[in-house]
């Protein structure tokens, strides 16, 4: 059936309708018979709810998978990190290898997280065991918009006790506020935009991406409960909070900050440090995988916020379902316009029809920018082929398996 | 007639200019630091030491002979007349413009920090990019253009009328005639951008594999920087530098180090920042604010520029530079403490007021080195090498006025159609390349690629081939060009650069275009 695609969507997003206009398209509404729909995380809970029992034909596909939480809700990610950690230890993988303090190895990449109010008890009683740590807190809800802030007295977190989150990630994110020297302390990437294909497990990171750099700044001030905070926020984005700077968006390429990793610390750190990243954007997923509904009319998109700390270690704070399509600099607008066309291109190649039916393998010409990090098929087939090996008497070192397992280009993972 | 010591001052400047960047170079600095150390030498005799040792190892050729008429300092600056004059004149307009500032603001030129403002710059030391100072008072001492205007204005007067006609027809807006390098020449002076050598900027390219040549050239690196050899680095850099040794392989380069003194020496300038406030602060605050800050990829180094700049414009050790630059540091009035007026001081110390876009040469720098003093260092050296002569009137090859004279001069030889045709609808391209050509295009192409195009620069230790790059931009982009039919539609198209490929870009223009 050669028809053209019909499209709904429930966020009027121009990155969106203009990808779909320029594939010649059509608009339809979602009580008509739609092939494509974009959809916000609230409708997709209705779609997907129990009561309505709505289930997609052949020729239908949707932008989330239903129980996305699983990844999205931060209590369910780290649950299932939690349950995966435990089941590679009981099979005595060397992935859950754990280092003399009972640290994991590979795996420690989640930082230690409180909700608050709920576990401010909790959180007082761990902070007062390191009292000189630093920790970030996010502010959920209402408060999105306001940034993350770092703080290292309590009475800063006062203001903020209600719908917040706080993380500590063992680590001095604040050092420089003693020290003479401007340095980089903490740079938190807003979109890795991540893919998961219908097909099996298949992961695609987009290559270009922003990140915000930052420096704190700390104001000491004690007259105004709202100065009583470290605002971690770019040098552009001033306190006012209004002040924004229209050209670059207080936003740094990611290819920016390779550059000036590689060059002020050298390559090999700054390629580990991308491997880290790659490596929990992958284990991430792994640990999701047997709970997410793996419905094959469902692809998805994540927005991953990992923070990298001074010693060049990522923390994964949070994946989003629904990264934000709005756009803030003409730079922004046209790093998601090709992002939803790349996205595109690769769940309904040569724009036609969906069709469920089939496993269509992943299109290696028309990733644009992604790449693969994960292909489920082609590690199934290579690690048959290394089970061939092994009872030939070969071989595989547990550091080996590791840590040639992610590098950004090959699209296999073993 | 000077006498022998000024004279031997001026031979000994001038060899130092000619060693800077050899390995000899860097040996007898060490040598000489070292020296410095030992009790037996004094500071005090030290030039008559050396007079007398001279003589004595029979080294008297360094000195100069008796009688003998030498040339004037002036001429280590600038040997031609009106050149010199030219540049007195563009300093004079530069200060009036300063101190007229000054008058109208009624903001004096320097001020004692009174203690509170000290402490409060203090701790604000790592973050002065918060402060939101009104800066509407002020404006740019200059800008590129009106630079222009003063190099077009340019003209010998030593050129008879008849001679008019060479001039005539150059259809350039540069009027004065130097020897620049044409492609033929060009080609046996950067060899190594040819096409048989390997290059950083083409040939690590993702679809090249590594080991044709990306990884032997890293190898090498790692052992230039291994063994200190700056002329090795200095050779090495022309095939572009890694970018994991880049910064070491610079600060080879120039010579510059870390040293305890280094720091020590930032450290007192910091100190001075603190105590005076400068006007030019002001005018570095506004430039930041309007470049740096607007630009993609630097404005996450706003706080670095200021703590560079600011301490810079109190770094008296920079007007040593004076002695090889067609420029003179201004000098100002500035009241002293008991309120009489001290006339003839250098201002700012360190001689170089800063226009609309100087903090542009720092910001690239600011990807390589994280340390303050560091930055500021290797930034110094840059600036009293090269980045100077784009701002200062000189017949120097290296200098603003040849580098413009050499572009318009490739583009009207190997793209005559294309110059005859901006010219026609007004759009003489050196009005649009010259603002590349004084960043030396910082701020217009992309990092990775400028810093590719620096390496070429410390490489061959020459400002030329930031001329070639403007032409062969202009050669990529002939054929949009050739469509246009205004000098806006002609910077509309030149607008942005930032998806260029320098490298290609020169390789081409230099090694493939037909002579």
């Amino acid at each position: 059936m050669a028809g053209k695609v019909k499209w709904v969507t429930d966020i009027e997003k121009s990155v969106l309708i203009n990808n779909f206009e320029k594939r010649g398209w059509i608009q339809v509404t979602d009580s008509d018979d739609w092939n494509f729909y974009w959809m916000s995380i609230q409708t997709i809970r209705n779609v997907f709810s129990v009561d309505t029992g709505y289930r997609l034909s052949d020729d239908q596909m949707v932008n989330h998978f239903p129980n996305h939480y699983e990844l999205t809700r931060k209590d369910l990610m780290i649950k299932n990190i939690k349950r995966y950690r435990k089941e590679l230890e009981k099979e005595a993988s060397p992935l859950a290898e754990k280092d003399e303090n009972g640290k994991h190895l590979y795996l420690d990449f989640v930082p230690v997280t409180f909700m608050l109010p709920a576990d401010y008890n909790l959180f007082v009683e761990e902070f007062r065991k390191s009292p000189s740590s630093t920790w970030i807190m996010k502010p959920c809800g209402k408060a999105q918009g306001k940034g993350i802030f770092l703080i290292n007295k309590l009475s800063q977190i006062k203001k903020w006790s209600r719908d917040s989150q706080v993380e500590n990630t063992n680590s001095e994110i604040l050092v420089g506020l003693n020290n003479d020297n401007s340095q980089l302390f903490g740079i938190i990437d807003s979109p890795l935009h991540l893919l998961i294909c219908t097909k099996g497990l298949c992961f695609v990171r987009y290559k270009l991406g922003f990140c915000r750099f930052c420096t704190v700044k700390y104001t000491p001030s004690t007259s105004e409960l709202d100065n009583m905070f470290v605002h971690l926020t770019n040098v552009a984005i001033q306190k006012h909070g209004d002040d924004y700077n229209h050209v670059h968006g207080g936003k740094w390429t990611v290819s920016n900050l390779r550059l000036y990793l590689e060059s002020t610390r050298g390559r090999d750190v700054t390629n580990h440090l991308f491997d880290q990243i790659h490596w929990i954007i992958v284990q991430s997923l792994k640990a999701v995988a047997p709970v997410m509904n793996n419905d094959k009319h469902c692809f998805e998109c994540y927005g991953y916020d990992i923070i990298i700390d001074d010693k060049l270690k990522p923390w994964l704070i949070e994946v989003n379902a629904s990264p934000s399509l709005t756009s803030s600099t003409a730079n922004d607008r046209i790093l998601k316009y090709n992002l939803i066309n790349d996205t595109l291109n690769i769940v309904t190649p040569n724009g036609e029809i969906p069709d469920c039916r089939w496993n269509r393998s992943l299109p290696k010409e028309a990733l644009g920018h992604y790449q693969v990090l994960y292909d489920e098929e082609q590690a199934l087939s290579e690690s048959a082929e290394r089970d061939l090996r092994s009872r030939s008497g070969q071989l595989l070192g547990s550091k080996g398996s590791r840590s040639s397992s992610v590098r950004p280009f090959p699209a296999t993972w073993k | 007639m000077m006498d022998e010591s000024a004279e031997l001052a001026v031979s000994i400047t001038q060899i130092v200019q000619r060693l800077k960047g050899t390995h000899l170079h860097s040996q007898l600095e060490k040598q000489a630091k070292e020296c410095l150390h030992k009790p037996e030498i004094k500071l005090e005799t030290l030039k008559d030491d050396v007079r007398r040792l001279l003589k004595a190892s029979g080294m008297t050729w360094l000195l100069p002979p008796p009688g003998h008429p030498r040339a004037p300092p002036e001429h280590t600056k600038e040997p031609l007349e009106y050149m010199r004059k030219a540049q007195v004149n563009w300093e004079k307009r530069i200060l009036k413009s300063l101190n007229s500032m000054c008058t109208e603001l009624g903001i004096p030129l320097a001020r004692k920090r009174p203690v509170p403002e000290q402490k409060e710059l203090t701790n604000k030391w790592n973050e002065m990019g918060t402060d939101e100072p009104d800066l509407s008072k002020f404006r740019p001492v200059y800008a590129p253009k009106d630079f222009l205007e003063v190099l077009v204005g340019l003209r010998n007067p030593n050129n008879e009328r008849s001679e008019d006609l060479t001039v005539r027809s150059h259809w350039g807006l540069i009027q004065v005639s130097f020897n620049v390098r044409d492609i033929p020449q060009m080609r046996e002076m950067y060899p190594e951008l040819g096409l048989t050598y390997g290059q950083l900027g083409i040939d690590d390219h993702t679809h090249v594999p590594p080991d044709l040549f990306e990884s032997e050239h890293i190898h090498i690196g790692k052992k230039v920087v291994s063994e200190q050899d700056s002329a090795a680095a200095q050779q090495y850099s022309r095939q572009g530098c890694p970018t994991g040794l880049r910064a070491q392989l610079w600060s080879l380069i120039l010579n510059t180090t870390n040293d305890p003194e280094d720091i020590t020496h930032y450290e007192q300038l910091k100190a001075r920042v603190i105590n005076h406030d400068l006007l030019v602060d002001n005018l570095i605050y506004k430039d930041v604010k309007l470049t740096a800050s607007n630009d993609d990829y630097y404005f996450v180094f706003e706080d670095y520029l200021y703590q560079v700049l600011l301490c810079f414009s109190r770094d008296t050790a920079v007007l040593e530079h004076f002695s090889y630059n067609s420029a003179t540091p201004p000098k100002s009035c500035i009241q002293n403490k008991s309120g009489s007026e001290q006339c003839a001081v250098v201002y700012p110390p360190n001689g170089v007021i800063p226009f609309h876009g100087f903090s542009m040469y720092v910001a690239p720098l600011c990807f390589l080195y994280n340390e303050p003093s560091k930055l500021y260092r290797v930034f110094r050296e840059m600036y009293i090498r090269y980045l100077f002569r784009l701002h200062s009137i000189s017949s120097h090859p290296s200098g603003i006025v040849s580098l413009c004279l050499q572009f318009e001069r490739l583009l009207q030889t190997h793209l005559p159609q294309l110059f005859y045709h901006l010219r026609e609808i007004g759009a003489q391209p050196l009005r649009i390349a010259f603002k590349w050509i004084v960043r030396a295009f910082s701020g217009y192409l992309s990092t990775d690629q400028l810093l590719l195009l620096w390496d070429r620069i410390l490489g061959y230790d020459s400002l030329e081939i930031v001329a070639v790059l403007a032409a062969a931009v202009f050669a990529f982009r002939a054929e949009n060009l050739m469509e246009v039919t205004s000098l806006a539609s002609a910077e509309a198209v030149l607008a942005d650069l930032s998806t260029l490929k320098v490298m290609p870009l020169l390789q081409i223009f230099l090694f493939a275009t037909s002579v």
